[in-house]
């Protein structure tokens, strides 16, 4: 267990230590309330990363996704306000809009061929284009009470988010480590070639995995703009550096091939924590940005010098 | 990719040669021109002096970083923190300035500050073997949380007049473009010519061939990301100085804009080919499409989505390329 699971146990540890340390700091950190609350906050970027998680394990990358959400975010309320469409029928149309932008990628990338992460950057600025293009800076407000609902309301007592969440976390976590398809996308990011000799559909788990990706993205927006009731299109802006964050940190190797569903989720939480803490300690937001760049890069050196220690 | 110098040559042969060398960069060339003189006919105040000036004199800072960056991406790396550095090193430098420091120290710093941050970027893809896109994701966040946190988003004004040497001129010509135009010359004639310059193409074209000839590859790339430092300093410098004030944030999206002009200038995105005097084409080309939206009444919002599809079928481009080069070899 200790040996095959190694990066989770120590990942475990620290979450459990920042909860310490950071329950000892302030004293409303450590409430129900403020739990379930980072629950709902964090349910945006656990998406992505959860849907982020295969993209890497597949040896991509998906730069996109924060690009991705703004547009979804921006089509949410030009749809619904411009074009006079009900909003429960937008709702239906926005994830087909992330999927589209996911087949997209996948396009960009099994077809075309380009590199994963020269493709997603440039749709990064594509998508991101469209979002201000279309929305020319203007933002829309006054959603309906039931919309906010989505993402401000609860269920049994329990925000949205974390039923969504819970659901969304058991169904990736079964399908990349008990399922044949996951074990493709491994197999995939472990090496091509042999994957393609193997006789797996290489080129249709692609497509699939970016364009859960996007799907993710899309998903995420219509949480958000319900959550804060507004719609612009900046929304999402640097959300790929947080899931990727989340990821890495969750022991995925960002060369692919390796790389767990409970990782991840250990991964957001530990940054949710981090973040929550440190706010409450009274660190500005951009503080965190700091500290989130340096997690990253020392996770990864972590990473780099576990591996060639193996390798040797 | 790489031109041998060994027979002189002749005719039109050296016509042909040159065209299929720097193709792309005539191709760039071109397209501004046809730019300048289409939106020009519509509408002639597009090419007036002042104009023309904005155009390749405001943006001659993003052609300097694009050299660098041009460098970086012929190793077959990237580097998504040279925004956040810009934004960094004019916060260092315009701090400087208004301490009453000599000018030439705050003109100086930045640039060996860019070597010196990016040096830690280098290694840590050298040596300890993490790919620079998440090694600079993350210099990114450090970069950028780090100046906010730093200066509290507080403007830097009151900067001396002789510390503005964006504002100078050289023989009638704007300072910016003289610098644009003499470090492009300068580094494209380096890579070309030096062996250092031209050991890159190698180890973007094939880093087992670099390391089988003697090449140290891994103290390359951090010499390589040292330089591409200091000419972000350099391209600060023209930067920091063109307004009365420097704004502590990092220019939005900057990193995109100097990636993109490299790609678009011809830099293959896997290594191995391209010049400085194709990305400084593509920064001038971005910046004539930027205004000639303005000109042609399109809202600058869509801005974005041109660099994207541009980026898009550049790469798109490249990679059609690539694939008839191989079928006909």
């Amino acid at each position: 267990m200790l040996k095959r699971h190694g990066h989770e146990t120590v990942l475990a540890g620290l979450v459990v230590i920042a909860l310490l340390v950071m329950s000892f700091q302030s004293a409303q950190f450590l409430t129900t309330g403020n739990m379930l609350n980072q629950g709902r906050l964090m349910a945006e970027v656990a998406l992505v990363a959860l849907a982020m998680t295969f993209v890497i394990v597949s040896g991509g990358i998906d730069l996109s996704v924060g690009s991705t959400m703004g547009l979804c975010a921006i089509l949410t309320g030009v749809l619904w306000q411009n074009m006079g469409l009900p909003l429960g029928v937008v709702l239906a149309i926005i994830p087909i809009i992330g999927l589209i932008c996911g087949l997209f990628n996948g396009f960009l990338i099994i077809r075309v061929g380009m590199p994963p992460l020269i493709a997603t950057l440039g749709t990064l600025a594509l998508y991101r284009g469209l979002a201000e293009g279309i929305s020319q800076a203007r933002s829309v407000r006054g959603y309906p009470e039931w919309f906010a609902g989505i993402g401000q309301g609860s269920i049994l007592g329990l925000p949205t988010q974390i039923w969504i969440l819970g659901v969304a976390l058991v169904l990736a976590g079964v399908i990349l480590g008990l399922t044949r398809w996951g074990r493709t996308v491994q197999a995939i990011g472990y090496s091509e070639p042999a994957a393609h000799f193997a006789g797996l559909p290489v080129n249709a788990t692609k497509y699939a995995v970016y364009a859960v990706s996007g799907l993710a993205a899309s998903l995420a927006a219509i949480l958000f703009v319900s959550r804060v009731s507004t719609t612009r299109s900046d929304m999402g802006t640097g959300l790929e550096l947080d899931v990727i964050t989340a990821v890495v940190l969750g022991g995925t190797s960002i060369f692919g091939g390796r790389g767990t569903i409970i990782g991840t989720a250990l991964g957001l939480v530990l940054v949710q924590v981090l973040k929550n803490g440190l706010s409450l300690a009274g660190v500005r937001g951009d503080g965190t940005l700091v500290l989130i760049g340096v997690v990253l890069v020392l996770t990864l050196v972590a990473g780099a010098f576990m591996e060639n220690r193996v390798r040797r | 990719m790489i031109g041998s110098t060994t027979l002189p040559p002749s005719g039109t042969g050296a016509v042909r040669r040159f065209l299929r060398e720097y193709g792309h960069e005539i191709l760039v060339a071109l397209a501004i021109l046809a730019l300048l003189v289409g939106v020009g006919l519509y509408n002639p105040r597009f090419v007036s002096a002042r104009n023309l000036t904005t155009i390749f004199s405001g943006n001659a800072y993003i052609a300097v970083a694009a050299i660098g960056m041009t460098m970086v991406i012929v190793i077959r790396e990237i580097d998504l923190s040279v925004g956040a550095l810009i934004g960094v090193l004019a916060t260092i430098s315009g701090t400087l300035a208004v301490s009453g420091a000599p000018i030439w120290v705050a003109w100086t710093v930045p640039i060996i500050a860019g070597a010196a941050i990016n040096a830690i970027s280098g290694i840590l893809v050298a040596y300890a073997r993490i790919p620079s896109i998440v090694v600079t994701l993350g210099m990114m966040a450090i970069l950028q949380g780090g100046l906010i946190t730093a200066t509290g988003g507080t403007w830097i004004s009151n900067l001396p007049p002789e510390y503005l040497l964006a504002k100078m001129t050289v023989l009638g010509l704007p300072m910016p473009l003289v610098w644009a135009i003499a470090l492009t010359i300068a580094a494209g004639l380096w890579m070309r010519l030096s062996p250092f310059g031209r050991s890159l193409y190698l180890i973007g074209g094939n880093a087992e061939a670099a390391r089988a000839v003697g090449i140290e590859v891994p103290r390359r790339i951090v010499a390589v990301f040292m330089i591409h430092g200091a000419f972000a300093g350099l391209a600060t410098l023209l930067f920091a100085t063109q307004l009365q004030v420097i704004q502590s944030t990092t220019p939005p999206n900057l990193e995109l804009i100097v990636i993109t002009s490299a790609v678009i200038g011809g830099v293959s995105i896997l290594g191995g080919t391209g010049t400085v005097f194709g990305s400084s084409l593509a920064a001038v080309l971005f910046a004539t499409i930027g205004s000639a939206l303005i000109f042609v009444n399109v809202s600058a919002y869509w801005l974005r989505a041109f660099i994207g599809t541009l980026i898009l079928l550049t790469v798109m481009a490249d990679m059609l390329r690539r694939k008839r080069t191989m079928k006909g070899a």
